[in-house]
């Protein structure tokens, strides 16, 4: 009989060391005459036990890890294949106490299906929800979404469904052009330029369930009549890279893609488009001015890209995370997913779970859990063993949180309310030898090294907002400069055309509102 | 007499300064992708991908068949961190600058990258083994502080001793 077995092929599994178990498991497995079939899921987002081994058993999968190279010889003595006991026998996969409370619709299928698989793909409620979109007309598609209550999960949290609404409505005709240069083409674009640290729940869902984002994209294009769409990918990503290049090629010989979709004689081409290293194109007008290939400077809104996006054509761009939450929307319906939530942020969020934090990974929960619950329950307190002191939440844009802000909720206007913001979900913790003067510099760094360049404000203020805390830093003027720094932030804020310029003094001014003992006159160490 | 108009003689650049397999190369990555709409950053990922930079004398053939200007092509080609105009050494090594590995001590590896490599970042060793990169975010935030070497080699949990081994490894081109 030949047993199953799971190695990751997630990126964070790889670097821990999956590659090598995955080699000596089947080396092994040659060694001693047994037939393993080996399958290369994606993670199941519990870091802490990663590379996580798994073995299909008849009541389950039963999990093994963290496991190196080495143990795989013992694991095979213990009878690992049977689920045999073993030191780093963890039971079933799916009772992993940090997998066991999560809510997860998106990520259902992310560390469990073969990711390259459609039919595994299909086996696990795969297509599902777009069979019933294509019997759906495109306004019923669009209204499906809208009830869903579903807000863009890139960030800025915008209702899916009110974007495609405008997308659908509008027109591709362009004044001034001949008739015979017309086009209708719209475009469906997917932002998959995750560059927020603290963040890597599009790079997860790519890797380990990539056939869930195409399936949102195709949904999507019949929701708004356009028949082509691009993936922007950041070329930091090359795991995703792989992973999603193969899916979508299986998808096409399957004939979910191309001319005729599932034989329903509707159009959808998607293509994997690679980014070159610009954070900045990770805001849409930049990503599309990028597509275009030109550099990823922001353009002025409006026009919103969903009249002129892409080549000037009515465009949907969409975070992985929301496009990859359509199906579950369109499969078992709106009030389904809206049941999930609190106030008016509806469904279930991906949380990731990063730096110095014991057990890390990707925490899927409907809004409503506190980020002391994430911290301490699933996360397990401080991967140094010191108290956690500052906690960054929504990339390198987010404010800087402390402890007596814990208690906040996970919801978009609940972070709003504190001067936070939510962002993409990640959650970054920093033990008590953070420096948090050393973070608002930090903070204005980044900006310098990745504005685009458009606005003065972003371009040059980030600039000098690094020299002005470097002086707060060498005690020149500390009260001058610390009003200085107020003022350039109010200037930034106010003067740039996107969030980089804009959200940048964001955690800057929260380090000095929250941590005001790390900006005092410093004596000589 | 009227005076002949002086025309401005159009000189198609076909990338005579670029050596024969150079040439070939980005000969090949414009048939590649030259027909796509917006095929300017494939066409320099294809570039790079087999030349290991842009070469400055590759603007000029890339910007004519793409009916572009140089400035376009060079203004994209500078704009993006990951494109170079020179090539790098051996192997890049990139360390992760990003806040979730800094939580975990990135900024002292970075530190002790420098250190022992004897460089800054975008500098190469002097014996051409080593080009020292920053990255802003591999992904990999849960278990940092994370370091990729080449296309797709991802290390967790880097510390100043682990990353030396690396380097090493890396060195030694295994």
């Amino acid at each position: 009989m030949t047993t199953t077995v799971y190695v990751p092929r997630d990126a964070t599994a790889l670097a821990l060391g999956a590659e090598a178990v995955a080699q000596a498991i089947a080396g092994e497995a040659r060694r001693r005459g047994i037939e393993v079939r080996l399958v290369r899921n994606g993670s199941r987002g519990a870091f802490f036990v990663e590379p996580l081994v798994e073995v299909a058993a008849p009541g389950g999968r039963i999990a093994y890890g963290p496991v190196a190279a080495a143990d795989v010889v013992s694991l095979f003595d213990a009878g690992f294949l049977d689920g045999g006991a073993h030191a780093l026998k963890l039971g079933r996969a799916d009772e992993i106490t940090f997998l066991e409370r999560q809510e997860r619709l998106t990520f259902a299928r992310v560390g469990i299906v073969d990711p390259l698989s459609v039919e595994d793909y299909r086996a696990h409620g795969g297509f599902r929800g777009l069979e019933r979109a294509l019997a759906m007309a495109p306004a019923d598609i669009v209204k499906e979404v809208t009830d869903s209550g579903l807000r863009g999960r890139g960030g800025a949290a915008f209702p899916a469904g009110i974007k495609w609404k405008t997308v659908l409505d509008a027109s591709t005709a362009e004044p001034g052009k001949p008739q015979f240069a017309q086009s209708t083409q719209k475009y469906i674009v997917c932002n998959a330029d995750e560059g927020d640290s603290g963040t890597y729940s599009d790079r997860m869902l790519m890797e380990g369930d990539p056939l869930c984002l195409v399936e949102g994209m195709i949904i999507a294009g019949l929701a708004v009549g356009a028949t082509q769409g691009y993936i922007y990918l950041r070329c930091e990503y090359p795991h995703a890279h792989r992973a999603l290049l193969a899916a979508i090629a299986n998808a096409y010989a399957a004939g979910w893609l191309g001319a005729d979709i599932a034989g329903s004689g509707r159009r959808f081409d998607l293509e994997v488009r690679l980014g070159a290293g610009a954070y900045i194109c990770g805001e849409e007008t930049s990503l599309l001015e990028s597509l275009e290939g030109k550099r990823g400077q922001i353009r002025f809104k409006p026009p919103l890209p969903a009249i002129k996006g892409l080549f000037g054509k009515p465009t949907v761009v969409n975070n992985v995370i929301t496009l990859a939450s359509v199906p579950i929307v369109l499969e078992r319906g709106a009030e389904f997913y809206r049941n999930y939530g609190s106030g008016r942020s509806r469904g279930t969020l991906p949380l990731q779970l990063a730096g110095n934090l014991k057990r890390t990974g990707l925490v899927e929960k409907a809004f409503g859990v506190t980020l002391r619950e994430l911290l301490y329950d699933y996360g397990g307190g401080s991967y140094s063993g010191r108290p956690i002191r500052a906690v960054q939440v929504g990339g390198p844009l987010g404010a800087y949180l402390s402890e007596s802000q814990l208690d906040t909720v996970v919801d978009y206007e609940a972070f709003a309310a504190i001067g936070a913001m939510l962002g993409h979900g990640g959650i970054v913790a920093f033990d008590d030898s953070v420096d948090m003067l050393e973070q608002a510099r930090y903070a204005m760094e980044f900006c310098a090294v990745e504005s685009c360049g458009k606005c003065t404000p972003c371009r040059i203020g980030s600039t000098r907002g690094v020299e002005v805390i470097e002086r707060i830093r060498a005690g020149i003027d500390r009260e001058r400069n610390l009003e200085l720094i107020d003022d350039l932030c109010d200037t930034m804020r106010h003067g740039s055309l996107c969030a980089l310029g804009g959200l940048t003094p964001d955690p800057v001014l929260s380090a000095i509102k929250h941590f005001p003992e790390d900006f005092a006159p410093r004596t000589a160490a | 007499m009227r005076q002949a108009r002086r025309a401005i003689p159009l000189k198609i650049d076909t990338g005579a300064a670029l050596p024969p397999p150079q040439r070939e190369a980005v000969r090949e990555a414009l048939d590649a992708h030259r027909g796509a709409p917006g095929a300017l950053l494939p066409v320099l990922h294809a570039v790079q991908a087999r030349l290991g930079c842009v070469p400055d004398a590759a603007i000029g053939v890339i910007a004519d068949d793409l009916n572009l200007s140089r400035a376009d092509v060079h203004g994209v080609v500078s704009f993006y961190h990951f494109f170079r105009s020179a090539p790098a050494g051996r192997r890049i090594v990139y360390i992760c600058r990003a806040e979730a590995c800094q939580a975990l001590g990135a900024r002292a590896l970075e530190a002790h990258a420098k250190a022992t490599l004897g460089i800054g970042f975008h500098e190469t060793t002097a014996d051409g083994a080593i080009t020292l990169e920053p990255v802003y975010c591999l992904g990999n935030c849960g278990c940092g502080p994370s370091v990729l070497v080449g296309a797709d080699e991802l290390h967790a949990r880097v510390t100043p001793a682990t990353f030396d081994i690396l380097v090493a490894k890396a060195r030694a081109g295994t």
